[in-house]
């Protein structure tokens, strides 16, 4: 079955399109990895799956119900979070902090009640933590950092923090832009480690955009293509590797006779 | 002047710059969360202390219920303001909601004037008059109880940032707008909460005020008085509203006890403006803060 299903869909910035009739889904308990040159369309996807853009035409359905008119804010409570490219923790907040915003979606206590840090808002909280405790921050390893500042993290710890928020925000799907960029081979590895284990522990479906072919290659079970806004190929790494579309798309359409020839 | 004078001035001038810094406080709330200096902060003061004239005087209820009244209402007047004028132009430039926020004043100004009448009013002493005496030094009963009212105001509005979920929201999306909104925080109704907190840190500030001098639609002109005290301070720093608030309480008092009555709005206000060309960015703002 596939949680999350796009259709269709369209999107354009004044003459630009940046999605054109793009159709993909995400299998259910899978990893699939969105990849394609600069400037393709992944982020805007991301952005519409995660509804900060509007697409003028297609649907988005997650667990089979048309989510396109459900504001952002209630997404990230139907089960869908996301990171973003460039790490977006709130500064000036602890890591602690940071990662029980994650949770704030699930909460239901109201403005008042959590005023008095009473009754109801004071048993969600507790429950909270103890839940954050047990399946975010020991999970990610990240129990020493946990009284931080963001600022006084390296960068590769403040995209785990913000793993961990996304995971404390109880995801069905999760939506990964560009986990690994500008880490180093190490701090890749370990993030690769942890989406392997949130897919394979948690079973959490998990769809990534990235550029580093390695770690695609690596972790998913399913590769789309964009270029230009359109799918240019689907399937397991290896048949999008084989693509000649795709070839072409990374390297140009000269070195994609060249690897026919060779092949 | 021997020391137990200054010290005198000096007690005096820090309780009284409590009363500021719960007016500077309810500025930094609006800036942190929308990037606005509202000007009709002191507007929000003068209606608060107008509804509290009608429910308490007009009416005459008893102070509790009257007070309970004039928040309710001064909540309902935030949240309006944010539906009706904020949340419009929000992605419009931030001259033009300052702006927005200016014309807002001078309709509050003007409807007070029309509804109550220009003239001067008098609230009913509500805090004790009645002087305490630390050691030797004497602390007028008004001064004392104001300081204690905004300390505990203030001392709410921080423990409920710091502790509350709702609170730690509200930080969270007045830092980063679109990243709370992933994050399932309503980005709009932490913005109304906000406007709804400032107005009430403004009609608590209002009364006192009102109470201890008397009421006009000109109270307003109060919170003029404040800017100074916030960008001292740093526009977005609430520990900087606070510290700024004090320090320019005591400016005050101390230079009306040293050197007289009239240097009381210059003597602060140059020491502010030194001090602002060693740090433009306030004592405790942002590097990069826009300023006023």
């Amino acid at each position: 079955m596939n949680i999350l299903e796009v259709e269709r869909l369209s999107l354009s910035f004044g003459g630009i399109r940046a999605l054109d009739d793009v159709s993909l889904v995400a299998p259910q308990g899978a990893i699939t990895a969105v990849i394609g040159p600069n400037g393709a369309g992944k982020t805007s996807l991301f952005n519409a799956i995660s509804g900060f853009y509007r697409p003028e035409r297609g649907a988005i359905r997650f667990e089979g119900r048309d989510i396109g008119r459900v504001p952002a804010s209630r997404r990230a409570g139907l089960g869908l979070a996301r990171t973003f490219q460039n790490v977006s923790l709130f500064r000036g907040m602890t890591v602690l902090d940071n990662i029980k915003l994650g949770g704030h979606s699930g909460l239901r206590a109201g403005a008042l009640s959590a005023m008095w840090y009473l009754g109801r808002a004071r048993e969600e909280e507790m429950r909270l933590r103890a839940e954050i405790e047990r399946e975010v921050i020991d999970f990610l390893e990240i129990d020493h950092i946990r009284g931080l500042s963001i600022g006084a993290l390296a960068y590769g710890l403040q995209k785990r923090v913000e793993l961990a928020r996304a995971l404390a925000m109880r995801p069905k799907v999760l939506l990964l832009d560009e986990p690994v960029a500008g880490m180093n081979r190490e701090e890749t590895e370990d993030m690769a480690r942890f989406i392997l284990d949130i897919q394979e522990e948690r079973g959490i479906t998990v769809m990534l955009v990235e550029h580093d072919m390695g770690l695609v290659m690596d972790i998913s079970n399913h590769v789309v293509v964009l270029n230009f806004g359109r799918v240019i190929a689907s399937g397991t790494p290896a048949e999008v590797r084989a693509s000649p579309q795709v070839i072409e798309a990374y390297l140009g359409a000269k070195a994609a006779r060249k690897a026919r020839h060779e092949a | 002047m021997d020391f137990l004078t200054f010290l005198e001035f000096s007690v005096v001038g820090l309780a009284g710059g409590g009363l500021l810094a719960l007016i500077a406080l309810g500025f930094v709330l609006i800036y942190k969360g929308t990037r606005v200096v509202n000007f009709a902060m002191g507007e929000f003061m003068m209606m608060g202390a107008y509804l509290f004239y009608t429910t308490h005087v007009a009416w005459k209820l008893h102070w509790a219920p009257a007070l309970a009244l004039t928040l309710a209402g001064i909540a309902a007047l935030g949240a309006l303001v944010e539906r009706t004028i904020l949340r419009p132009l929000s992605g419009q430039p931030v001259i033009s909601i300052v702006m927005a926020t200016i014309g807002l004043g001078t309709i509050l100004h003007g409807a007070a004037d029309a509804i109550w009448g220009g003239d001067n009013l008098a609230l009913p002493e509500l805090l004790p008059r009645k002087p305490v005496f630390v050691g030797e030094i004497l602390i007028p009963g008004q001064v004392l109880w104001s300081f204690a009212a905004a300390c505990a105001l203030i001392g709410a509005f921080l423990a409920y940032f710091r502790f509350s979920r709702t609170g730690v929201a509200m930080r969270a999306a007045a830092s980063d707008p679109v990243t709370a909104y992933a994050m399932g925080i309503d980005v709009r109704r932490t913005s109304r909460l906000t406007w709804i907190f400032a107005g009430l840190t403004g009609a608590v500030a209002g009364i006192i005020v009102a109470s201890m001098t008397s009421l006009s639609p000109a109270l307003g002109n109060v919170a003029l008085g404040v800017l100074a005290v916030i960008i001292l301070g740093g526009l977005d720093s609430v520990l900087g509203a606070i510290v700024a608030g004090l320090a320019i309480g005591w400016l005050e008092a101390v230079t009306v006890g040293f050197i007289g009555g009239k240097a009381r709005d210059l003597v602060p206000y140059v020491v502010v403006l030194v001090i602002l060309m060693v740090r433009p960015y306030g004592l405790f703002g942002t590097r990069e803060i826009e300023r006023l």
